[in-house]
């Protein structure tokens, strides 16, 4: 079947399978690799990516049900050559190790300061509650999104590191 | 000295006080907390993975698994499944044997079937492959392969496997009778049981270490491709030891080893995941040789959990004999080790029970003993992973519940207890009843500053007032001693193997270098650390210096990153070989300069290393300048080649010990026995900080793990082998609802016989945290006269506990 969506504001159109995965559309068909694969029951997250603003478990998403609409990939973060405060974030306060979990997360915290500019730490643990890092402990996962919060959470600062 | 959490004090050491001060993005040189190098392409998703290696052609595989766990197979039926339009190959194990690569060797100098042949021998393993065009065809046609089992009794019961009704497992061993598979023990038992004998109190407990898994977040896969014509095979795989694995296909397989090229490229986490060689990997090597194609596999969730390298699945009897006054005289262990269908434990040859001597813990004993047998059970192979360092997860465990205990039946605080056994400053290098040579520590110190940063004395009171309003509030202790960094290699090997690590720098013309290591980052941040490394010695600032890692055509030979060794030897090899550079450069410099070797200081006082004439300040060459001299026209020094590099091996002398001094403190609801982490201190010693920043978020996530393995993970099976942890879903791990904010402090006590006196941390978390938070809730049920509950410490496990009835998981 012919699937047609807006990818990292992109309009992209494929023939796939019905059963193709949103996850395996991304990264097989598009070669965004950056969005991961970590389970197959929705609970790792680590295939997060934003379908118009809200953060979907892309392996629990059928590339046709993503069918006319937004989505989001981690490679869709920094704008021109700007880095978001988000993935800024993650590098000042050592958010990420291996950096499997991380496009997950950071999507999910954009989604978060997109709704709540200044969350608290209980606010930003629920937020991310629905994804695993086996490496961070998620303490430092924290401090990121804050850092992100306190530098511009509108995507309007950022550098280029 | 200070974290970014909240100041700690303790014992420093000179010359090392103030390299927590130093933040490294504005100091250009050396250890110091400096943001990681290899962030910006994670953080964009450019990382580049094994499942994201993508090449012309390339097929995908699939395993058929077996659905039961002891079988005999009576027939395989594969004829369906080749006449699906999108399959290319389909493999059995009776089509590797003829061949001679049905079994390979595991780690451990047992067998593995890489796919059965005879019997299954636990559910998951592997039977027969599919090769196809996509990956979604490949689990297609898995489903039209038809296998015929003669389903046989399994052993599941670890306390039974041997008894002489037990299914023998592993009748494919010539003349095996029975699950035996090895025996072990160290100590002196004679003298351990003349001081029980005559000890005021003896204390014995029965104590399980559920089996756990890492579940790293990428599971295992490999893209295999062999070029025909070259005859040489490229394996993209998720190796923590690529190396090692080079050699051991070269062995297996027969490929001539230069022809072999094995690259580990960013890896989703490890944990000792990835230590071992699993059959997945091979059956990519043979599917690529077979089809003449790149092959990739990529296992799911369920068959990581099912089928990959498990942790801990020790059965332990502790017991501790002490004065009444609390002096601890001796400990005492028998131990019985689920190994699974395959010994398949990666471990160095002379070490099969790992290094679970160091239970003598960080404690002055007079005697120690323990004895340990281990059994094949129809699960799966594995053993040693999940950050244990080598079973001393194990043995810190016991070691410090049994203390626990111990202070429990004294009367005593467990502190009070631990404070006046420690081994003191004055006794290292100490030298322990089971024989390892700790290098050097300062516990209490450690345990002080612990202390400080949880504020104990108000905890207590607090617990006291709360367990007066009926709460249940616990305070949980834990001091562990680590050996890490295998190995001297008169003592460690992996299957012949010496456990060193060589180092490869090279100073390009324009002073910028680059280090190769043997070693293999799975998130440690080796390419920032590393180069951290070399710049302290060579005054090259980090950024100047790329890191090479994870591909054998282009580093030096080495063990591998497990173990906590990295740091401890291939660290040391990197400070060594930037000294060696740093030696020629010194007498490429008093050549220029023109006077005397002895006459030259080294100084990287200007942001970059230079050679200072002594009393003539003003006359020096920076180290850029010597690498341009040492590649330039002009004349060198008498001897001298030209080329500013140099390459080593470390073979270390010692292992390093870290030690630390956790504090964990909980609550439990007594309403539906969920426990929570209310808080969790902890303070490392890991000699030499290289980077605060990395090595407190190394603790972070042990701590993690420590909470999961003690309140949430295990692998379990019913009575049949079904394995019932085969999913996220049935296998907990902790999300950031269930762990508390870390508060961590350190103390710095150099190692004596480390280059630059650091010692592994990467999984002294994952030791020191589970006996912690055990110790907690059993402080917190203390007033119900409970004095031991085993992990994992879920709900209905605790609820079982409040009820009079704590029961073993297994």
């Amino acid at each position: 079947m012919q699937v047609s969506m807006s990818v990292n504001g992109e309009d992209v159109t494929r023939e796939v399978e019905p059963r193709m995965l949103l996850v395996h559309f991304l990264r097989d068909e598009l070669a965004l690799t950056g969005t991961h694969w970590g389970c197959d029951t929705s609970n790792c997250g680590t295939c997060v990516v934003l379908m118009d603003g809200e953060p979907v478990k892309s392996c629990t998403v059928l590339a046709a049900m993503a069918a006319g609409h937004e989505v989001r990939t981690v490679e869709g973060l920094e704008r021109d050559g700007v880095l978001d405060p988000v993935q800024e974030g993650f590098i000042q306060c050592h958010g990420l190790q291996c950096g499997f979990c991380t496009p997950g997360m950071m999507l999910t915290a954009r989604a978060l300061l997109d709704r709540v500019p200044d969350p608290d730490e209980p606010t930003i643990r629920e937020a991310i509650s629905g994804q695993i890092c086996r490496c961070t402990g998620y303490t430092t996962i924290v401090r990121s999104v804050q850092w992100a919060a306190a530098h511009g959470a509108d995507e309007s600062v950022g550098s280029s590191t | 000295m200070t974290t970014i959490d909240r100041p700690a004090t303790g014992a420093e050491a000179p010359g090392t006080e103030d390299l927590d001060h130093v933040d490294n993005d504005h100091k250009p040189l050396g250890h110091g907390r400096m943001l990681r190098k290899e962030d910006p392409r994670f953080v964009r998703g450019l990382g580049r993975y094994c499942d994201d290696v993508q090449l012309p052609g390339m097929l995908h595989l699939a395993i058929l698994r077996s659905p039961v766990a002891h079988a005999r197979i009576l027939s395989i039926d594969t004829s369906a499944a080749e006449e699906h339009p999108k399959v290319v190959a389909v493999v059995t194990g009776a089509m590797l044997a003829e061949k001679g690569l049905a079994w390979m060797p595991t780690l451990s100098n047992d067998v593995q079937a890489v796919l059965a042949t005879d019997k299954v021998r636990f559910q998951g393993q592997e039977v027969a492959f599919v090769v196809a065009h996509d990956r979604y065809a490949a689990r297609d046609a898995l489903e039209l392969i038809d296998v015929d089992y003669d389903v046989l009794p399994p052993v599941v019961d670890v306390r039974s496997a041997l008894a002489p009704e037990s299914p023998v497992i592993r009748d494919d061993l010539e003349n095996k009778t029975d699950n035996h598979v090895f025996d072990w023990e160290t100590g002196d038992e004679a003298a351990t049981a003349a001081v029980f004998d005559r000890a005021d109190v003896v204390v014995s407990q029965d104590l399980v270490y559920p089996r756990v898994h890492p579940a790293p977040m990428e599971t295992c896969g490999a893209v295999a491709d062999y070029d025909r014509v070259e005859g040489k095979l490229t394996l993209w795989s998720t190796s923590q030891a690529p190396h090692a694995h080079r050699t051991l296909y070269a062995l297996v397989a027969g490929l001539p080893e230069h022809k072999i090229r094995v690259i580990s490229p960013d890896i989703g986490g490890g944990f000792g995941n990835k230590v071992p060689i699993y059959p997945g990997y091979v059956c990519a090597i043979v599917a690529s040789i077979v089809t003449g194609k790149p092959v990739k596999w990529m296992e799911d969730r369920s068959e990581n959990l099912m089928s990959t390298g498990f942790a801990r699945d020790y059965v332990m009897r502790g017991e501790i004999a002490a004065t009444k006054e609390g002096k601890i005289l001796a400990i005492r262990t028998h131990v019985l080790a689920d190994h699974g269908a395959f010994n398949g434990t990666a471990a160095p040859v002379k070490y099969p029970a790992g290094f679970f001597g160091v239970f003598c813990g960080s404690y002055d004993l007079e005697a120690a003993y323990a004895k340990m047998t281990a059994v094949y059970t129809n699960k799966a192979p594995g053993g040693v992973a999940y950050a244990c360092s080598f079973r001393i997860t194990e043995a810190v465990y016991l070691v410090e519940r049994i203390v626990d205990c111990l202070a429990d039946e004294l009367g005593m605080d467990p502190v009070e207890l631990r404070m006046r056994n420690f081994i003191a400053p004055e006794q290292f290098p100490y030298t322990t009843k089971t024989g390892w040579v700790y290098d050097s520590g300062e516990y209490a110190a450690a345990m002080r500053t612990a202390l400080d940063l949880a504020g104990y004395d108000a905890l207590r009171a607090e617990q006291a007032e709360r367990r007066a309003r009926g709460e249940l509030m616990g305070i949980g202790v834990a001091f562990f001693t680590e050996a890490v960094g295998a190995g001297p290699r008169k003592d460690m090997d992996i299957l012949g193997l010496g456990m060193n690590d060589g180092c490869e720098l090279r100073v390009h013309p324009t002073g910028k270098a680059v280090v190769r290591l043997s070693v293999q980052s799975q998130g440690q941040g080796h390419e920032t650390t590393f180069a951290q490394i070399v710049a302290e010695e060579i005054g090259i600032p980090p950024d100047d210096i790329e890191v090479v890692h994870g591909d054998t055509d282009n580093t030096p030979f080495g063990l591998g990153t497990y173990g906590s060794r990295s740091t401890p030897v291939s660290g040391a090899a990197a400070a060594l070989v930037a000294r060696k550079v740093r030696d020629k450069a010194r007498i490429i410099a008093s050549g220029m300069l023109e006077v005397s070797v002895a006459d030259l200081e080294w100084d990287t006082s200007g942001g970059s290393g230079a050679f200072r004439v002594a009393g003539d300040p003003g006359r020096a060459v920076t180290i850029q300048e010597i690498a341009m001299r040492a590649h330039g026209a002009g004349d060198l020094p008498e001897g001298l080649e030209g080329a500013l590099e140099a390459q080593i091996c470390y073979n270390p002398s010692n292992l390093t010990y870290p030690f630390g001094a956790y504090v964990a403190v909980v609550d439990i609801d007594p309403g539906t026995a969920q426990v929570t982490v209310r808080r969790f201190v902890a303070v490392d010693d890991c000699g030499t900080r290289i980077n605060p920043m990395i090595i407190e978020g190394q603790v972070h996530g042990g701590l993690t793990d420590g909470v999961g393995m003690a309140l949430m993970e295990m692998i379990s099976f019913d009575e049949d082998g079904n394995c019932l942890s085969g999913s996220l879903m049935d296998y907990l791990i902790p999300t950031a609802l269930e762990v508390p904010h870390w508060e961590t402090g350190f103390t710095v006590t150099p190692s004596p016989h480390h280059p630059i006196g650091a010692k592994g941390v990467g999984e002294s978390a994952t030791v020191g945290s589970p006996p912690a938070l055990v110790n907690a809730v059993v402080d917190a049920l203390e007033p119900l006269g409970i004095r031991h509950v085993d992990m994992p410490l879920t709900p209905s496990r605790v609820w079982d506990a409040l009820q009079g009835r704590p029961t073993p998981p297994i």
